[in-house]
């Protein structure tokens, strides 16, 4: 078949297919996403919001990195994984959609709320500093979100349990590729060692965040079909150790025990417990990464592309 | 009341409804099975192992189930689209894609035929996934000690450069022995 130009041989039989991300459908199109009996539907489009925000966010700020990343193949490796959070965060928030009876799509939920009307922990929207810190904070989310979605497979709720069975698989894959940069990073030359020190210090005040509960997880929990966060923390410094151990690099609280006042040192913006992004408290760090993902959307209402 | 050869008309009706749809399934499945991947076009979906069920009423209607690839794959939109146009082409006229996202699709679904056709185009194919014991996701810190065999040259000296590659489902190697660079299906 001949074509008189590339856009006709891309586009076959019609404009929705000449180019992948065109023509998107609701990803859980076929899927019976009737909640769990005894489950409350705006306690779980909450928690779907939570989980699909905090993937969204994160997926961001990694898609800043395209056309900055310091080689190609960490370009590529971090859009790769800002595409895997994507699709996580469209399950997600598709079901958060239905599940609230309000029937808000995912682009509604994604391009239509403000800030305070987000609910992804504070980790995710921390601006991504330099690559080292970059990776500090890719390795704490995926720790993090690997021991959450591994139980989160065990849901009650058939579709959060699949969207978990499959989430693991991609960020176990998250999980080594930050990892295996923390270690090149953190025992490597001394500049670099420093750097990675400077990094991993600048992300931990937002740890302490990711193990406090809501009170939607933990009713959602109690009906087995959320993960209790503060179940979590075993894990999350077992595997983290097993890291720095690699890269010779210590938590940075580790250092200093018996100082608990070491954890809140760092930004000032630090969520005080209790406060956090899963009650919509953020910082203006997330204005900014909603300013520029929701641009287009908010200017040309209704607009696909 | 329905009287004997109502009954009997009803009864081959029937038989003749579930013979068509038994056909027209035959013939929907064969022609979802030859769609293509659009990022892989060597492989058709039922190379891919993507393909759940696909269904007929008899009447012109069909239901093809899904399961995608990676959560976030963006060819999946595309998939869809060349399900309906393939399937409208052939002549049914009422085309529905179902999404079924468990079990999760893994790269052991990939057929024999899927893992020839890669290795021809220079891929090499996965091996396969990762068994999961109890207990936490195991950390990978060392770079993998299976050894990838290179599609070019059947060389076993090679190395992974990125485990990221240009499309989700690949990762980038190289051959030592040959010295050139290839894609691999990772293991999922």
């Amino acid at each position: 078949m001949s074509h008189d130009n590339p856009y006709e041989a891309l586009g076959g039989d019609g404009d929705a297919r000449w180019a992948f991300g065109t023509g998107f459908t609701d990803p859980l199109a076929g899927v019976d996403t009737t909640a769990p009996a005894g489950v409350d539907g705006g306690d779980l489009a909450a928690y779907c919001l939570m989980l699909g925000d905090d993937a969204l966010v994160m997926s961001h700020r990694l898609q800043e990195w395209c056309t900055r990343a310091p080689e190609l193949e960490e370009e590529v490796a971090l859009a790769n994984i800002a595409l895997d959070l994507l699709g996580q965060a469209r399950l997600l928030l598709a079901r958060a959609g239905q599940a609230d009876g309000g029937g808000r799509s995912e682009d509604d939920l994604a391009f239509l709320r403000d800030a305070p009307d987000f609910r992804n922990v504070r980790l995710v929207e921390a601006a991504n500093g330099d690559f080292a810190r970059s990776m500090a904070r890719l390795l704490v989310f995926a720790v993090w979100r690997l021991a959450l979605l591994d139980r989160l497979a065990g849901s009650r709720d058939p579709v959060l349990a699949a969207v978990a069975a499959k989430g693991v698989k991609e960020v176990a894959y998250h999980r080594d590729y930050a990892a295996g940069w923390v270690v090149r990073l953190g025992d490597g030359t001394a500049y670099s060692r420093e750097r990675m020190k400077e990094g991993l210090a600048a992300v931990w005040p937002l740890v302490a965040e990711l193990f406090v509960p809501h009170e939607v997880e933990l009713r959602l929990a109690r009906a087995g079909v959320a993960v209790d966060p503060s179940q979590l923390r075993a894990e999350f410094d077992a595997v983290l150790d097993q890291v720095l151990d690699a890269a010779r690099l210590t938590r940075p609280d580790a250092a200093r025990p018996g100082e608990a006042d070491a954890a809140q040192e760092g930004p000032a913006d630090a969520a005080p417990a209790g406060a956090g992004g899963r009650d919509g408290r953020h910082g203006t760090e997330l204005d900014e990464v909603l300013s520029v993902m929701q641009s287009v959307a908010r200017a040309l209402p209704g607009a696909t592309w | 009341m329905v009287t004997r050869p109502e009954a009997g008309r009803a009864v081959a009706r029937e038989a003749g409804r579930a013979v068509a749809r038994e056909a027209g399934r035959a013939v929907a499945r064969e022609v979802a099975e030859r769609v293509t991947d659009p990022e892989l076009p060597l492989l058709t979906l039922a190379d891919l192992g993507i393909l759940r069920e696909v269904d007929t009423d008899g009447d012109g209607r069909v239901v093809v189930t899904v399961t995608p690839t990676y959560s976030g794959c963006p060819a999946m939109a595309a998939i869809r689209a060349d399900l309906t146009a393939s399937l409208r082409a052939a002549g049914f006229a009422d085309v529905e894609v179902r999404t079924r996202l468990s079990p999760p699709w893994t790269t052991d679904w990939i057929t024999e035929a899927g893992r020839r056709k890669l290795a021809e185009a220079g891929i090499a194919p996965p091996g396969p996934a990762p068994a999961r014991a109890a207990g936490p996701v195991p950390l990978t810190l060392d770079p993998p000690r299976r050894r990838v065999r290179c599609p070019r040259c059947g060389s076993a000296e090679t190395e992974e450069l990125s485990r990221f590659g240009a499309t989700a489902c690949k990762a980038l190697w190289r051959c030592r022995a040959c010295a050139e660079p290839f894609e691999h299906v990772k293991e999922i």
